[in-house]
């Protein structure tokens, strides 16, 4: 072995050991559990068991797979997740976008203020953000007061703000916001403005500006954020638990749910599977997207 | 201003509202004299007071400081490690293994790591909690280091090598204290990624062991009480602090936090 394999060895050993044993091999043994029984009080039942005749038996299974395919309430209970995500994306970005090109196009000196703020409220803790929510959308709260005496006047009656998928999707939105803020800005931040004076002399108005020219500039950072607000809101549990009550739920509990109260561990695997399949097929389609547009651009 | 602008303006203006006032909420009505989260009564300071007396609370809140520090100091000499090592050499596991955990829903890791602790007979709490919040800032850690490595200028490195140094003693003199910025500020970043972790310690604490995202979280599940809003104004301050230390120490950690 020569001295420089020796040395990335010798550096990249200790962490690459420990992602293997704490990530990856969880990971695989977490694939493993979704072809395995459960276990008689929960868990995961004997992988290798000796037979009558003992032989010994490997117990592994479709049935678990086949049980997910079979009941149309999960394939559901997916495609609403994925409605909640998608909405939030959609929402993040209708928000995000005036944002990012504000702080793009502000003095340079003002820009690393205005991205602070941005990020500021996401690195308190996450729960507080969602709690937030619980008393602003709260029955007793004002704002919730306020919404109600407007509908009333309209002759609507009074709206139940709370725990409805409303307040999930208000939730996810707020909670993911400065993920599509940040690549948008860092794209936008790049744009030559040169472009958009030569746009406007050969005649283009606002919008075809932004239209023609800015936002198809901006798709690599569009795909970016919604890669980046898609992926961790479809597989939520906190938000729709705390905001959503029995309406608002989510893939994410039921797995949750598998794993800690019903506890049958082999199907909480397989909706994990499935959870990284699609949002790791989606994120490999975006980031897939997002490398073309750049190409084009 | 054209017109233009300031509609984009009024646009920003609603999104930092958006942003802040929920979190500005929180924080009034944790001085307000009432139990109840909706009319302004009156200043007081009891929901500090009543929190300072919560024994539950107060031994949460150690073990939050007890995981933070160990898992920060961990994953700061790993993640160190392997951002150096995603500098220095052309490797194709590694960068995977370090990006995944962030890229993938976090319940996912919470799961298999819940699923591999019990496997491996490891009773759950302060240990589990620790070893899976290593895992995860890892990452973030390699992150800013390597960002830091990449603004770094080589030649110095090239100099000390040229002058007689060993490998070892260029990094030790030279590149370490460039990077040790950047090192400080990820080790800060782990420290609140750990502390503020809900999602992951929720799967691998088990019975044993309370942090304070946990007991925040049984507290809102039960009922909203301004107790939790006297909590979540303390544990904001000192995120804020973190992160101005951060931020001073290496311009752009922000950025990469996630």
């Amino acid at each position: 072995m020569t001295g420089r394999r020796l040395n990335t060895w010798l550096i990249s050993g200790p962490p690459l050991l420990y992602l293997v044993v704490f990530f990856a091999i969880p990971t695989l043994i977490m694939v493993l559990a979704s072809f395995r029984y459960p276990g008689e009080f929960g868990g995961l039942a004997p992988l290798v068991q000796r037979g009558e005749d003992g032989q010994r038996i490997v117990n592994l299974t479709l049935e678990n797979y086949q049980r997910f395919f079979s009941d149309a309430l999960y394939a559901e209970l997916f495609l609403k997740s994925f409605w909640y995500a998608v909405i939030t994306t959609v929402l993040c970005l209708v928000i995000a976008y005036p944002l990012a090109m504000l702080i793009a196009r502000s003095p340079r000196s003002h820009r690393d203020l205005l991205v602070l703020l941005v990020i500021l409220p996401f690195w308190s803790n996450f729960l507080i953000r969602v709690y937030a929510w619980m008393i602003l959308l709260g029955p007793q709260s004002v704002f919730a007061g306020a919404l109600n005496a407007l509908l009333n006047a309209f002759g609507l009656g009074p709206v139940r703000l709370l725990f409805t998928p409303f307040a999930v999707v208000i939730g996810l939105v707020y909670v993911h916001l400065p993920f599509m803020v940040l690549p948008l800005y860092a794209n936008l931040e790049k744009h030559d403005p040169a472009l958009l004076d030569a746009a406007q002399d050969l005649g283009a108005n606002g919008w075809q500006r932004f239209w023609r020219v800015t936002f198809p500039l901006s798709l690599p950072g569009v795909f970016a954020g919604a890669a980046l607000v898609f992926i961790p809101a479809f597989g939520i549990f906190a938000i729709p638990d705390l905001l959503g009550g029995t309406s608002g739920i989510m893939i994410g509990n039921v797995i949750k749910q598998q794993f800690l109260d019903t506890r049958d561990w082999p199907f909480g695997s397989v909706l994990s599977m499935v959870l990284t399949v699609v949002a790791v097929g989606l994120a490999g389609l975006a980031a897939w997207y997002a490398r073309r547009a750049r190409a084009m651009a | 201003m054209s017109r233009r602008s300031k509609w984009l303006w009024l646009v920003a203006i609603l999104g930092y509202l958006f942003l802040y006032a929920p979190l500005v909420i929180v924080v009034a009505y944790s001085f307000n004299d009432s139990r109840l989260n909706a009319q302004w009564v009156g200043f007081t300071l009891d929901w500090y007071r009543k929190l300072f007396h919560n024994q539950e609370m107060l031994g949460a809140a150690w073990n939050s400081l007890l995981i933070g520090v160990s898992a920060s100091a961990v994953s700061t000499v790993l993640g160190t490690m392997a951002g150096y090592a995603m500098y220095r050499f052309k490797l194709r596991l590694l960068p995977i293994l370090v990006v995944a955990p962030i890229a993938i829903p976090e319940i996912l890791m919470g799961v298999s790591l819940l699923i591999f602790f019990v496997a491996i007979d490891l009773t759950l709490g302060l240990t589990s909690i620790i070893l899976a919040h290593i895992a995860f800032c890892i990452g973030f850690v390699a992150i800013v280091v390597r960002a830091r490595l990449a603004g770094m200028d080589e030649s110095l490195v090239e100099a000390a090598r040229d002058l007689g140094a060993t490998p070892f003693q260029a990094f030790r003199l030279v590149t370490l204290p460039l990077i040790m910025p950047g090192v400080i500020a990820g080790a800060l970043m782990a420290f609140t990624l750990s502390i503020d972790d809900f999602v992951i310690t929720y799967f691998t604490a088990g019975a044993g062991a309370l942090t304070l995202p946990l007991e925040i979280y049984t507290m809102v599940k039960i009922s909203v009480t301004p107790e939790v809003n006297a909590v979540s104004t303390l544990l904001m301050l000192l995120t804020l602090a973190l992160i101005v230390i951060a931020s001073r120490l290496s311009p752009g950690t922000l950025r990469a936090g996630g």
